[in-house]
Parts: structure tokens; C-alpha cells; sequence
């Protein structure tokens, strides 16, 4: 089962409906018992690091998501503010991330001349590495759609799944074991979005 | 990548999608989330929605219909109608909806732009100016979905919005709008020249080189309603978008 982590944060819907169209199936809960039973968690969120992890400890969710990555091996993809709460910490906040993933969220800072507006917000292009399974049967060039005014930096190059350029290059997408995750929003970005879902439902069933 | 946005606006009213020719006569052309579903297909990079009967009818947006659009559209959009308040658009951003598109209430007071940038900042924050020649051929803002010419040069109000704070101007040709005779080119650079934030062009395309003469005029990016709505010389409801490659192409040289 996947769960679609809701700890109020956003609309959540457009992520269900794509991975509908997708040909998967999704509940979007905050009930801890059904998340404690889910095989694929995907953890959305927009906003600030620290209101969104302020919101998962209210809801009891921090230990549960570690007890189901490290314990279960259940597989978790966080997007946008939800990959950035993957991380150890960030610039933006001073609560503790999950720590899946080993690095820290900063700040886009450009200098004027860059004449680059913060948040970076529209389609950019996204770069895989070689053979990346979430970004296959993607174009050249395939675009996805961006809102975020920080970006993650990987302490570990191998966890780098994906690159976008905005005034530098930054790492768009990671991975570490069944840790996913993707600063862009893949249910906003047409039919980019719904081939990268496919290819996590095809992930996803192949691990099963 | 298209750095040029070719931006489907869809209009609404009674919860339907209607469409007119300049700014009057709407007809009912559809189901919105029908729309949507369409132009989710169609590798279409952003959505507008305007309800041209909220202010008018002094009430509050749509919300529920807002969600619905939020949840079925699989790209970016923005919402405009009836926005007055902070608070609105607050609740706008947080179903989902990435563009708030504020008209007459921001012409009204400019504070609203300063303080819905700095909730949402100012990528998301778009205003939307109406224009119409008055009779000694100026142009000049209109606001109420056009039912109320003001005094204010168009050029003015653009200086004045991007200095409170907005991000992009949706620059709307009254005359020309619904008309498919082209985009007002004239007033689409006097704004450009006079503003740094991204300009997009609305009201009068009927083909994709009105498309290429907006941008060649200065615009950032191109809106158009009856091109992608309607089809053929009896203007019968088809609902189209070209093929990313020509739009690569026309944008090209």
C-alpha cells in the first residue's frame, strides 16, 4: 500500500490523481496505524523545513518513518519540501531533519548581476545520471516543475540521482537504498511526471 | 526547453468555462476539469483561470471548483476573480493553486500585491491589467472585467505594481480580445519598455505568428483563449494546443 503522508501541508489530491493515472493506487492518510502499515510512503509538504518538521513530531511521525526506512525497509519518496526533510539539516531552520540522507539544505544565494530570482520557480531541464530506473523512458531535456528557494547538498556523491542547473548545479533528485527523493514536483509536471510515476510503480513492483 | 510560455486562458462562470469577444457576450463552451483533463495531455507548461463574474457579483472565488482544478491539473496555473483580500489568497495558494491573479482590487490598492509577494513571493503573484482605448484613442485601464474605464494610463499601473512587489503583468487587449485579429503589438511594447518583470500577452491571437509578433514585441510569454477553444471559420468548441516541436520552431529563429 501506498501512503500518502498528509500532515497538513498542501493539496495533496494532484499527487493521489497522477499516480492514479499512472495505474497505481494511493491513500492519502495521517492515521498512524494505516502509515505504519504502508509498503511506500511519499512524504509531499511545501513550506518551511522547520514548520514541516514541527508538524511531523506533533503527529508522531519522525520515529514511525525511521522505525519503516531503517527497520522495515519500506520505501519513501519525499518531494519538493518533503526531500529536504530527508537530510540531516538545513540552512532554513534549526530542528533536526530525518537524517536519511546524508547532507545538508541551503539557500540559493546569487549575486545580483546572476540577475536569478529566488524562489526558482518554473520548468527547468533534469539531468540523470546513466541508467537512473525513476528517470527512464524520459526524452533528452525532459522538463519538471520547480518551486523551492533552497537545494540539497549531498555529502555523498552516490546519492545524487539527479541534476538541475539554476545559477549552479544541484542535485534535483537522490537516492540512498530505498530512500528517494525529488525537489521538483513531479505531479505538476504533465507528462513527464506521469512516466517518472510509472516508473516508481514499476519500482515499487519489482521490490515487492 | 521552451523559455516561451504559450498559456491557455480559460474563462469562467457558473462553475462552466465560457468564452466571448471582447470582454462581453460569454457563452458557455464547457466543464472546466473536462479542460484540464484535455490540456493535461497535451504538454501544456501552465494554466490560467480567470472567473470573469466574481467581482462583479461581489462574492468570494470559487473555492471548491479552485480544488477541483488544483487536484485534476497536473501543471502549474494560476487563478484569478474576485480576489480583494490577503486572506484569499492565503487560501488560494494553499489549495494548490501556484499563480494568484489579482485585477481590480489591486488597481484599487496597491498594498494587496505588496502583501500577497510577501506571503507567496512574487513569482507567484501576477496582476492582471485590462486595457481599452478611450474615444481620443489613449489607452487606459479598465477594471471590473472591463466594465469600468478609469483614468489610469496602462503604463503607469504596470511601473506602479512591479515597484509594489508583483511578479509578472497579464497584459489584456479589451478591443482585441476574442477577436483573433492579432495581439495590440503597439501597447504590448510600451509596457515591456517600461517594465523589467515578465510581460504576458493577452487578448486578440488567432495564430501562432500573433504568437511570434508578441514575443517580438516584448513579451515574455502569450495567452490566448478562442485559439485553443475554438476551431474552424463556425468557431465550433475543439480544444487544441500545437505540438511542442512547432512551438520550438516558431520561437527558434
Amino acid at each position: 500500500m501506498i501512503v500518502i503522508l498528509d500532515y497538513g501541508v498542501g493539496n495533496l489530491k494532484s499527487i493521489q490523481n497522477m499516480i492514479r493515472k499512472a495505474g497505481g493506487e494511493a491513500v492519502i492518510s495521517s492515521n498512524k496505524e494505516l502509515v505504519a502499515k504502508a509498503s511506500t510512503v511519499i512524504l509531499p509538504g511545501v513550506g518551511a523545513f522547520d514548520h514541516g518538521m514541527e508538524k511531523l513530531h506533533e503527529l508522531g511521525f519522525v520515529e514511525l518513518l525511521k522505525n519503516l526506512v531503517y527497520e522495515k525497509g519500506v520505501m519513501i519518496l519525499g518531494v519538493c519540501l518533503g526531500m529536504q526533510l530527508l537530510f540531516e539539516r538545513s540552512e532554513e531552520g534549526s530542528l533536526d531533519g530525518l537524517g536519511f540522507i546524508k547532507g545538508t539544505v541551503k539557500r540559493f544565494q546569487f549575486k545580483k548581476e546572476q540577475n536569478l530570482k529566488v524562489p526558482h520557480m518554473g520548468w527547468n531541464i533534469v539531468n540523470p545520471i546513466e541508467n537512473a530506473f525513476l528517470y527512464k523512458n524520459l526524452p533528452n531535456n525532459a522538463r519538471f516543475y520547480f518551486v523551492h528557494s533552497f537545494y540539497v547538498e549531498c555529502e555523498r556523491e552516490q546519492d545524487i540521482l539527479a541534476t538541475a542547473s539554476y545559477g549552479l548545479d544541484f542535485a534535483c533528485s537522490v537516492n540512498s537504498g530505498n530512500v528517494f527523493g525529488a525537489q521538483f514536483h513531479p505531479e505538476k509536471s504533465h507528462k513527464f511526471g506521469m512516466q517518472f510515476f510509472k516508473n516508481f510503480l514499476e519500482y515499487i513492483n519489482a521490490s515487492n | 526547453m521552451l523559455a516561451i510560455r504559450v498559456i491557455p486562458t480559460l474563462l469562467l462562470k457558473n462553475s462552466g468555462l465560457v468564452k466571448g469577444v471582447n470582454f462581453k457576450n460569454h457563452k458557455y463552451v464547457g466543464d472546466p476539469i473536462n479542460a484540464v483533463k484535455i490540456f493535461n495531455e497535451k504538454e501544456v507548461d501552465e494554466l490560467v483561470f480567470l472567473d470573469v463574474s466574481a467581482t462583479n457579483e461581489n462574492r468570494e472565488p470559487d473555492y471548491r471548483l479552485i480544488e477541483d482544478i488544483a487536484s485534476e491539473a497536473f501543471i502549474p496555473f494560476g487563478y484569478g476573480g474576485g480576489i480583494t483580500n490577503i486572506k484569499q489568497v492565503k487560501k488560494i495558494i494553499r489549495l494548490g493553486v501556484e499563480k494568484v491573479i489579482i485585477n481590480t482590487s489591486a488597481i484599487n490598492d496597491l498594498t494587496l500585491i505588496t502583501d500577497a509577494a510577501k506571503f507567496a513571493g512574487s513569482q507567484s503573484v501576477v496582476v492582471s491589467i485590462d486595457t481599452k482605448k478611450n474615444f481620443l484613442g489613449k489607452y487606459r485601464v479598465a477594471t471590473n472585467s472591463g466594465l469600468t474605464l478609469t483614468k489610469l494610463d496602462p503604463i503607469e499601473l504596470a511601473v506602479a505594481c512591479e515597484k509594489a512587489g508583483a511578479g509578472e503583468v497579464m497584459l489584456t487587449s479589451i478591443d482585441n480580445e476574442g477577436t483573433s485579429k492579432g495581439y495590440d503589438l503597439d501597447l504590448i511594447n510600451k509596457i515591456c519598455t517600461s517594465i523589467t518583470i515578465p510581460v504576458v500577452a493577452s487578448g486578440g491571437a488567432g495564430s501562432l505568428e500573433h504568437f511570434k509578433q508578441a514575443i517580438d514585441s516584448g513579451a515574455s510569454a502569450v495567452a490566448a483563449g478562442s485559439y485553443f477553444i475554438f476551431h474552424g471559420r463556425h468557431k465550433a468548441v475543439l480544444i487544441t494546443y500545437p505540438e511542442y516541436e512547432q512551438l520550438e520552431q516558431l520561437f527558434k529563429e
